[in-house]
């Protein structure tokens, strides 16, 4: 079984979900500080 | 270094967190990238799980920010039963879909794992199921938790729930000795680990990392909180 694809799959779905918290985060920070 | 009394003034905290968070997000960047460059490129494959043992470089910190937060949900709610510290709840709150996502990814990135070592994305054993349940646990104090807010609630509830919750840590820790498990027991800890240091050398990157990121996060989940009860509150008085 070829490991590599589940390598980078796991490293793809952790950055991707990490990233969209971030943003969202940050989004949701701006929008509301800037009330 | 302010004291814990001091940061219950909201202005005093946000002085503190406004420069704190691109600070903890951009270290935690940098560190970050050097930690997964290392178990990406730079690793030799383990000699037992060749490659996949690159995926551990996420998995442990997922899964130690994933329980991590819980404690810090934990301590928070009994920070705010005791002291009625009024940044103790923000806290929590702040805290728990953090923690929910490093909960999820910690499953996730097991179940990849488990694949190709285990041959199967899912066993019903007492370490995957007792995260699975911290999950859930996660989701049931993030709705709690919004619900007591927008009915006026005075947060004693969902903190009661943050501490009951609490219960679940030592059953994760614990379940690799209690129960005879697929998955493999301790083998890193504070003063030793039975992983050579050739394999194990990125992991303190991407563990401090990740937690630099996770406290960014939780940072600017806090602001948001202040700010969206700062505007809520303008409104009722503007409404009186």
């Amino acid at each position: 079984m070829n490991p590599w694809p589940f390598v980078f799959g796991a490293y793809g779905v952790t950055f991707a979900a990490i990233m969209a918290l971030v943003l969202w985060s940050w989004i949701a920070m701006r929008r509301s500080e800037r009330k | 270094m302010p004291s814990l009394h001091a940061l219950a003034n909201p202005a005093r905290f946000l002085k503190l967190a406004r420069p704190l968070t691109p600070i903890l997000f951009w270290s935690g960047l940098v560190l970050l990238a050097i930690g997964l460059w290392g178990a990406l490129f730079r690793i030799p494959p383990d000699y037992l799980q060749g490659e996949t043992v690159r995926i551990m470089h996420i998995h442990i910190p997922t899964a130690s920010l994933g329980m991590g937060a819980w404690a810090g949900i934990a301590l928070s709610s009994v920070v705010y039963l005791v002291w009625r510290h009024p940044l103790a709840m923000v806290a929590a709150r702040a805290i728990a879909l953090p923690g929910a996502v490093f909960c999820g990814l910690c499953l996730v990135t097991g179940s990849i794992w488990g694949r190709p070592t285990w041959g199967t994305w899912w066993e019903w054993d007492g370490r995957l199921t007792s995260m699975l349940l911290l999950f859930f646990v996660y989701l049931g104090f993030m709705a709690l938790s919004r619900a007591d807010a927008e009915r006026g609630g005075d947060g004693r509830i969902p903190a009661i729930y943050g501490i009951a919750g609490s219960v679940l840590l030592p059953i994760i820790r614990y379940s690799v000795i209690w129960w005879n498990t697929l998955h493999q027991g301790q083998s890193i800890s504070l003063t030793k680990s039975t992983i050579d240091n050739s394999i194990l050398w990125p992991l303190p990157f991407t563990l401090l990392g990740f937690s630099l990121i996770f406290g960014a996060v939780v940072l600017m989940r806090m602001r948001t909180l202040l700010a969206t009860a700062k505007a809520e509150a303008r409104m009722r008085r503007m409404a009186a």
